[in-house]
């Protein structure tokens, strides 16, 4: 079980000197098309970093980059302090939670909700080790705390987009984390929904003092959830910056080669008001 | 009803056979059905048919002919599928055909008569040997006691596979291992149901139970209930009407997938009464 004394950098507060994922020259190709050209990037700990641009500029490459799931052709990875390659894989991916966009799931597979979220500790586990009282009882947690509770007997496909995200999160966090990505988890799902998963988010973020990195299409979110914005283009990080800075219209109409503009730009309420109230308090003895 | 055929050896291993071929195709079938990859069966089932082809003509034993075969299968599928060079249908469609061609080349190599060829084709449950027997009873007892080791990683695999890649099970090496699992069982159970009709003793129990349950632990169980009665229930028909037993059980089991699903629970429509008052 993880507690706040085995990731030494929570005792620290908001330390952000370390860096938790460093990336150099990353090419990534996928035969004839290169989906990274030449990337570098440094992300520290405790950051939440957005990352926008048009379809094809390289979000979700970059983000299974850093699980090494994608390979690299070129270049080299460092992610909490290991190299990515084929020996470090697995052992990074059971530190790193992924939240993939919406898929389609088979409404008759014979999987529900609880054990969706449950194979987030199979990771850890390892092979032939059984889940304890307490795996259960922090499965149960996270989706108190994600709010689908009550789903936790349904089959995995009847959830809805925005239930079937709140799974995916909550199998994420029973990973105890130490960095999260999360790959366009708004995508596909009304928005209603899209602000409660943003909310939801945000509170793990600061509550779990966890490295967050955050492929969206949603602009409007961006300036109150995020500390900084990469700018993808054409496999290559076009520019990088503040919210502020970066989510000018000028900036955004190059970046998409059309007229762009920010409308409303609501602000999150203050996550911990909204979903203390509906979920419940999130600590992070919570979840082990 | 006279039930003295009971006494006969032939019998008991038909018997036998039936119980321990119902488990274990219906356990590999559970897995190829959850992964929709269906045709992957009847693909590693003509490897096995041409490898026992290429024994029977080479005069080795037939069934290592296909345990090699099947292996072989299994395991060029998951690399070509995995690499997505190829679409996995496309991968599996080109190995299927170099079987199936490799099966009629030994076959037509073969000189003199070619009975015990076609038994392999058709199976036969009434002529399980105790070599094949004891092939196919270590087999179920392995493959049960795999499959309540690992469960909670071949549930995440076969439910979820780029899922349980992300959180760092071994998926890929477990998705080869019940390829593998699937290439044995074939082999195993290729002289009692035949090369041609064992992939719908995979499919038809798995698929029947697919329609009924959520749950993976009791599709598991009802696939093989389903399987092991489709076997007996098949070798009954086959006595009782003298037709021949691999036919028998194979339409046994589609009658079982029939009813299943005209009865299936996920198919009907919840009435808006039952939507007004949720249990």
């Amino acid at each position: 079980m993880l507690t706040c004394c085995s990731k030494p950098w929570l005792s620290g507060g908001n330390n952000l000197d370390n860096v938790v994922i460093s990336i150099r020259d990353a090419v990534v190709s996928y035969r004839e098309d290169v989906a990274l050209q030449g990337i570098s990037l440094e992300v520290k700990q405790g950051e939440f970093i957005g990352i926008i641009g048009p379809n094809g500029a390289g979000k979700t490459t970059l983000l299974t980059v850093i699980n090494g799931l994608g390979k690299l052709v070129q270049g080299q990875a460092l992610v909490l302090g290991l190299p990515v390659n084929k020996r470090n894989s697995i052992k990074l991916r059971k530190r790193i939670g992924y939240v993939a966009q919406v898929e389609n799931i088979d409404p008759r597979l014979p999987i529900n909700v609880r054990e969706t979220v449950m194979v987030g500790h199979y990771g850890h586990l390892g092979l032939l080790h059984q889940l304890t009282r307490a795996h259960r009882e922090s499965v149960d947690k996270a989706l108190d705390m994600v709010g689908i509770a009550h789903l936790s007997q349904r089959p995995i496909g009847h959830l809805s987009g925005g239930e079937y995200q709140r799974a995916a999160i909550a199998r994420a966090l029973v990973q105890q984390p130490d960095i999260f990505l999360l790959d366009e988890p708004t995508a596909s799902i009304d928005e209603q929904a899209q602000w409660e998963i943003l909310k939801l988010i945000q509170l793990i973020h600061s509550e779990r003092h966890m490295t967050t990195l955050f492929v969206t299409h949603d602009l409007r979110i961006l300036p109150s959830i995020c500390q900084r914005l990469i700018l993808m283009k054409e496999g290559k990080i076009w520019q990088e910056g503040s919210p502020d800075l970066m989510l000018t219209e000028k900036v955004l109409s190059q970046l998409y080669d059309a007229p762009m503009s920010i409308s409303g730009k609501p602000e999150i309420m203050p996550a911990e008001v909204s979903s203390r109230q509906k979920h419940g308090n999130l600590a992070e003895e919570d979840i082990c | 009803m006279d039930l003295s055929i009971l006494q006969y050896q032939f019998m008991q291993n038909a018997i036998i056979a039936g119980l321990c071929g119902g488990i274990t195709c219906s356990i590999v079938g559970v897995f190829v059905v959850i992964m929709h990859l269906s045709f992957i069966g009847i693909c590693i089932a003509h490897a096995a048919f041409a490898g026992a082809l290429l024994g029977v003509w080479l005069g080795f034993n037939p069934i290592a002919g296909a345990l090699a075969f099947s292996l072989a299968a299994a395991a060029g599928i998951g690399p070509m599928a995995d690499r997505g060079e190829l679409n996995p249908d496309t991968s599996i469609g080109i190995i299927f055909s170099l079987m199936l061609g490799l099966a009629f080349l030994f076959m037509g190599l073969m000189p003199g008569s070619r009975t015990e060829a076609l038994s392999l084709f058709w199976g036969s449950i009434l002529t399980t040997t105790r070599q094949d027997l004891l092939f196919l009873l270590a087999l179920t007892i392995i493959l049960i006691i795999l499959v309540v080791l690992f469960y909670k990683e071949i549930q995440a695999v076969i439910c979820h596979r780029q899922v349980a890649l992300a959180v760092g099970i071994p998926s890929t090496l477990i998705f080869y291992c019940l390829l593998l699992a699937t290439g044995l069982t074939i082999t195993a159970s290729l002289r009692s149901i035949g090369g041609l009709l064992i992939y719908c003793l995979i499919l038809n129990p798995a698929a029947a139970a697919y329609q009924l349950t959520y749950s993976l632990k009791r599709m598991l169980l009802i696939a093989a209930v389903f399987g092991v009665s489709a076997c007996w229930v098949g070798l009954a028909a086959s006595y009782l009407a003298d037709i021949p037993s691999g036919a028998s059980i194979v339409i046994t089991s589609c009658i079982i997938f029939g009813l299943a699903t005209a009865f299936s629970p996920k198919r009907k429509v919840k009435r808006w009464q039952q939507v007004q008052q949720p249990d």
